[in-house]
């Protein structure tokens, strides 16, 4: 190695956890984190929540805060853009002129929201949530009385409309698919979440395609294949992301859903990495190539690339998790299912439900759970019946009299 | 020094072997536990990174696991074991008599 620093792209979780991480492990050159938001690297969970929501006007929950970052010796360039990396030179050009040298780099550039376009006048005022301010920007619409359409039954999409339900707006969740989170969460839990919404007020039209968002007299009108029409003040809409790649285009690097790295997060440039929502990479536990927009990943593999980026080779193997809060309940998903594979039920009565996923061969894939935050514990356990690979009998899964840690322990 | 008394936080049945209960006093809330080898310890009822209900989270052997991001703490020392956590529990003396479990706080 030369006396060039660590360069990250991307101050969010992954960017700041690397940076952090790289410390912890005693990296001593320069650490620099390049973030085209204004902010220090900030928590983007609490902004379909708290922000949106909460009676206080919300301020950036930070990750590193500034008097973090310089007593950890990290340099952030904050709302200056990265816009070319030069490999031969191993330069990262940034919008304002700047070069940084790298003698790593870490791409944690994250995703963007996906675009939605629609016949009709107004599909270029429908919102957003991504960042910091397009959290204010809802939070401003969400005043008592007003009509809120969310278009995606997604995670974001179904807190943005508890939290305007939370506001006092009526709420309308608008999914073109035949239910509500259809992404890694199993029908039986997604009923119970649609359940849920229903009775806290939210009006549901699912399996429904959009034809047109047009504006009118002051309001949008949402017009559905079925004829119908759905009158609102404001539109957010959430049906999922795109990993931000253009960097990684630009200077040749492979792309496969992402950026494409290997089991260790490195990308065809031995000398780049990656980590976050805009990485896919092989997981060893599903034997294929998976791309992960949540919170948890970018923490871990943040975490994990730094050690890599300090000449490791540690593949990255951690099971998969997700959670979202849903009023007074939390929803955890640990592991990747297939619709093929077998579900088995334990009720943990007052607390919720647990389901487990097993493939073909009876191993444990995944779990997925509704509930009290007390079902995190289960989940937990899952996750390590699921890290050992193990192939717990449906029975004794079923069974809520047999504890898991003793599963764990057979 | 502050007063201190004992309060009865719960049954020792209450509280499985290897796991840990809340237990709420006043305004304030603790996480009490029973290890692996059946000792009860208390703590600080929250992470020391953030609010989130130790109660929750799981226990392997003498650790407690925060359930939110994975932090670690030795119960019976309070000490701050894996990251992100990096400031040590608050730990509270404990005393059982006939089946109940008191807190000093």
């Amino acid at each position: 190695m030369n006396n060039y620093g660590m360069v990250i792209v991307g101050a969010g979780e992954a960017g700041a956890r690397a940076a952090a991480e790289l410390r912890s492990r005693g990296w001593t050159g320069e650490v620099t984190l390049v973030g085209d938001e204004r902010h220090a690297p900030y928590e983007r969970p609490p902004l379909s929540k708290q922000a949106l929501s909460g009676e206080e006007a919300p301020a950036p929950v930070t990750i590193l805060d500034r008097p973090r970052l310089d007593a950890l010796g990290i340099r952030l360039v904050s709302g200056d853009a990265a816009v070319r990396i030069d490999r031969a030179s191993h330069e990262v050009l940034l919008a304002g002129g700047g070069k940084l040298p790298y003698e790593r780099l870490l791409l944690a550039t994250g995703a963007n929201p996906r675009k939605l376009t629609l016949p009709g006048d107004a599909s270029g005022d429908m919102l957003y949530l991504r960042k910091f301010e397009d959290a204010l920007a809802i939070r401003s619409r969400l005043a008592a009385g007003r009509r809120i359409v969310v278009i995606g039954g997604g995670f974001i999409g179904l807190e943005t409309a508890a939290s305007a339900r939370a506001a006092g707006c009526e709420a309308t969740v608008i999914e073109v698919a035949p239910r509500i989170l259809m992404r890694g969460v199993p029908e039986a839990i997604a009923a119970t979440v649609e359940a849920l919404h229903r009775a806290n007020g939210v009006d549901f039209r699912i399996g429904i395609p959009i034809d047109s968002v047009n504006r009118e007299d002051g309001e949008y009108v949402i017009a559905l294949a079925d004829g119908s029409r759905v009158r609102c003040d404001a539109v957010v809409t959430g049906i999922g992301a795109v990993p931000e790649t253009t960097l990684a285009a630009e200077c040749g690097l492979e792309l496969d859903n992402g950026v494409k790295a290997d089991e260790c997060l490195a990308t065809s440039d031995p000398d780049i990495f990656a980590a976050g929502d805009c990485c896919s990479f092989p997981h060893p536990l599903y034997g294929k190539r998976i791309r992960l927009e949540a919170w948890r990943n970018a923490q871990d593999q943040g975490t994990h690339v730094a050690g890599n980026m300090l000449g490791d080779r540690a593949p990255d193997g951690a099971v998969p998790w997700f959670w979202s809060d849903q009023y007074d309940r939390t929803l955890q998903v640990s592991g990747l299912s297939e619709p093929s594979h077998t579900t088995v039920l334990r009720d943990l009565g007052e607390a919720g439900k647990l389901y487990f996923h097993l493939d073909g061969d009876g191993r444990l894939v995944s779990a997925s759970a509704m509930g009290t935050a007390g079902i995190g514990k289960e989940i937990r356990l899952a996750e390590m019946l699921i890290e050992q690979r193990a192939h717990p009998s449906p029975e004794s899964l079923a069974d809520a009299g047999i504890r898991l840690k003793a599963l764990l322990r057979a | 020094m502050a007063q201190t008394e004992w309060i009865e936080a719960c049954e020792t049945d209450d509280i499985e072997e290897e796991d840990v209960i809340r237990f709420d006093h006043g305004d304030r809330t603790f996480a009490v536990y029973r290890t692996d080898k059946g000792d009860f310890y208390a703590t600080d009822g929250y992470c020391t990174h953030e609010r989130f209900h130790l109660s929750n989270g799981l226990v392997m052997g003498s650790t407690i696991e925060c359930p939110k991001h994975n932090g670690r703490f030795d119960i019976p020392t309070g000490s701050a074991k894996r990251a992100p956590v990096c400031v040590d529990l608050k730990t509270y003396p404990v005393k059982v008599e006939s089946g109940k479990v008191y807190i000093q706080i």
